[in-house]
């Protein structure tokens, strides 16, 4: 017997035992418990330390034509400010152009020969920083920053006969070559960023979701019982939206040029390739998450997990080679990494394959990895 | 088809099965030899193991102990072959709602790899009278639409083996007959039928049954046989007093079982002295009393009792 009376009495008993309900409904939902838990600590991590909107340590190649104490002591100025980080000397400066296209380095820093002479004569020698500003928030500290580091170190150099060169307009003359996106316009670095972004995010939370209603709608039991391979199932299930993931890409690419009129210096095919081989893997993943995930908002869920990570580490908010060394790392790990080294690579820096090989090698070997991953995953019979 | 001699005729060919999910065992050593071209009838409370012996006949599960064979093949490594020569219908729906319903027959068409898909899906319309619904959607369609859909697609490949998962629950009796008519037309053609259920009547339409409890095979074999087993012997009472004899004889000497069926009141025992002379000391004038045929839910709960145990308890 419930107790009667006033129709309106008992509110908060009915409250109570819907709060009871919920909660032990919340706590039987192992993933969304462990998600709600785990995605605020990723974020502290991930935005507390990983982020770093003043990126030191960016890679740099020098060329220097001749060996004097200024040179020297240019060259360890730029090493010790934190921004540059000398990982090569070349002895041609027309490897420059594949250092920057391929992304090794972010700065070629040229002294030419007759520096130290010109110098000490006043002639104010040129000294020349080719940058890569296809990411104008990786590079432009470090640009902003070099002229007053450079004049810095020599003012210890020139003492006596020469103290009269540290006065007036500075002993050299500092020219910056921002490559591929001179005027640094931001959109030109995220728009086709973007593209990676969308297809991440739409195509693996739609697979993942495909998949995984068939289990909550009852209908895979009916699937598994009629004679269609795993494969089968997953190529035939990945293809629709293969084609969705090419009809993002044209309206996103359009938008580039169109609206946002982003240079398009590379070559289209080299492109299509990175896109299909990057449609794929985020397929892949997907049919992965709904092979783990019980429910479509598990998948959703499991997709989130595996965005914010991409979003943050990949390079498309902050500049990768600002982020600490483990975050690069776990960045690498990322498929969205290497298309966005593609897709900026192929858009604004005109690189071809030779430049992106190893880009395509990594995000193909993902490809590879999450598809046998599914494929392990997948369950055959209902156990 | 010559890969099922080293089985003879038998359609279904499992001894020893096993299915156990953590620390339950769904299934305990379960034993089928069933012969091509009969219709079988599977029954036995829920949780029982019906389901799940089904699906490790058709090779949606492995099981944990033993083997056997479907249709001549293993039903271990060669659940790709049992897929394509038996039709499985569920118990729960699961064809696509969101298709329609040609489309979820032209998909299981293409599936199949059916010869002249377009025209056997229009035969298949046809004969199940949906012709001119079949652009609307599979989910609107009422429960024995449903399961009278899910029949024509997972027979329109022509299966050698047909296995229904409790096909008419919640249908109502008119589709349930309806139904039937189309297992036993598709038996005329040659197609070997397993088909679990709760009702009784679609049991006795049955050649042979199997009553599962706990996942083992409690009895098996002709409905006559397994009413002769029972042993039983059952009044039953027709009245206006009825409702009062029922506490009144429970629990009397050789009264065994009471039960209504309908108005009327079953009351079974294997002592047929004991038994009517509980009858008579619990008669009164308005009840009206004679000898019935023993129904096989008697039996079978007659059975149940013997065994000592509800397996519904370990669902």
């Amino acid at each position: 017997m419930s107790r009667g009376g006033n129709i309106n009495a008992g509110v908060l008993d009915r409250i109570t035992a819907i709060f009871v309900k919920e909660t032990v409904q919340m706590r039987r939902d192992r993933l969304t418990f462990g998600m709600m838990f785990g995605l605020p600590i990723i974020q502290l991590i991930l935005f507390g330390f990983a982020i770093n909107m003043d990126p030191k340590n960016l890679p740099t190649a020098i060329h220097v034509e001749e060996q004097t104490p200024i040179t020297r002591t240019l060259v360890q100025a730029l090493e010790t400010s934190g921004y540059y980080d000398i990982v090569r000397e070349i002895d041609d400066p027309r490897e420059t152009a594949a250092l920057l296209a391929s992304g090794e380095v972010t700065f070629v820093v040229i002294i030419p020969s007759g520096f130290t002479e010109r110098l000490i004569r006043g002639d104010r020698p040129q000294l020349l920083i080719e940058a890569d500003a296809s990411d104008p928030a990786a590079a432009s500290n470090a640009i902003a920053s070099a002229e007053m580091i450079l004049n810095r170190a020599l003012r210890h150099d020139l003492k006596g006969p020469l103290a009269s060169l540290a006065q007036g307009p500075g002993p050299f003359e500092l020219v910056v070559h921002s490559r591929y996106n001179p005027e640094r316009i931001t959109q030109y670095n995220i728009v086709p960023g973007l593209l990676g972004v969308i297809l991440t995010m739409t195509l693996v939370m739609i697979t993942g979701m495909a998949m995984t209603r068939e289990a909550e709608r009852g209908t895979l039991e009916n699937l598994l019982a009629m004679p269609a391979h795993p494969i089968e199932v997953m190529i035939g299930k990945i293809g629709p939206y293969v084609m969705v993931g090419a009809a993002q890409t044209a309206v996103v690419l359009l938008a580039a040029l169109v609206i946002f009129k982003t240079p398009f210096a590379g070559a289209l095919w080299l492109l299509i390739l990175g896109v299909t081989i990057f449609v794929v893997a985020n397929l892949a993943i997907g049919f992965t998450f709904s092979t783990i995930a019980r429910s479509q908002m598990q998948a959703m869920q499991l997709t989130f997990f595996f965005f914010l990570p991409s979003l943050l580490l990949s390079g498309f908010m902050f500049p990768f080679r600002g982020m600490p060394g483990w975050a690069q790392t776990l960045g690498e790990v990322l498929p969205l990494t290497h298309f966005l080294r593609i897709v900026r690579g192929v858009m604004l820096k005109g690189a071809g394959f030779s430049d992106l090989d190893m880009e395509f090698v990594a995000l193909f070997a993902f490809t590879a990895f999450a598809i046998v991953l599914a494929m392990a995953r997948y369950r055959r019979t209902l156990d | 088809m010559t890969n099922h001699s080293s089985t003879g005729d038998l359609a279904i060919d499992v001894k020893g099965l096993v299915k156990r999910f953590g620390d339950k065992t769904a299934v305990d050593g379960v034993d089928i030899q069933m012969p091509e071209g009969e219709v079988w009838g599977f029954l036995g409370p829920n949780g029982s193991g019906k389901t799940t012996t089904i699906r490790l006949i058709c090779g949606l599960l492995q099981p944990s102990e033993g083997e056997g064979r479907c249709l001549g093949y293993d039903i271990a490594s060669e659940a790709a072959q049992i897929k394509r020569a038996t039709g499985y219908m569920t118990q729960k729906f699961s064809f696509w709602g969101d298709l329609t319903i040609r489309e979820n027959l032209e998909f299981v068409a293409r599936l199949y790899r059916m010869l002249n898909q377009r025209a056997r899906v229009d035969e298949t319309l046809e004969t199940l009278g949906l012709t001119k619904r079949q652009h609307q959607l599979a989910g609107a369609l009422s429960g024995g639409w449903k399961q009278r859909l899910a029949l024509a697609a997972v027979t329109m490949h022509q299966p050698r083996l047909l296995l229904l998962d409790e096909p008419t629950a919640g249908v109502d009796p008119q589709a349930r007959r309806d139904f039937w008519d189309e297992i036993h037309r598709l038996t005329s053609d040659g197609m070997t039928v397993l088909v679990s259920t709760h009702y009784m009547d679609e049991a006795e339409r049955c050649d042979r049954i199997v009553y599962l409890a706990n996942g083992r095979v409690m009895v098996r074999g002709r409905v006559t046989d397994v009413l002769e087993e029972s042993g039983l012997i059952t009044f039953r009472a027709e009245g206006d007093g009825v409702r009062r004899l029922a506490g009144a004889l429970k629990g009397k000497p050789g009264v065994e079982h009471v039960a209504y069926f309908g108005a009327a009141l079953h009351v079974s025992g294997t002592d047929r002295v004991a038994l009517e002379k509980s009858v008579n000391e619990a008669s009164s004038p308005d009840v009206e009393w004679r000898e019935a045929r023993v129904s096989l839910e008697d039996a079978f709960i007659a059975l149940m009792a013997r065994a000592g145990e509800d397996a519904r308890l370990h669902a």
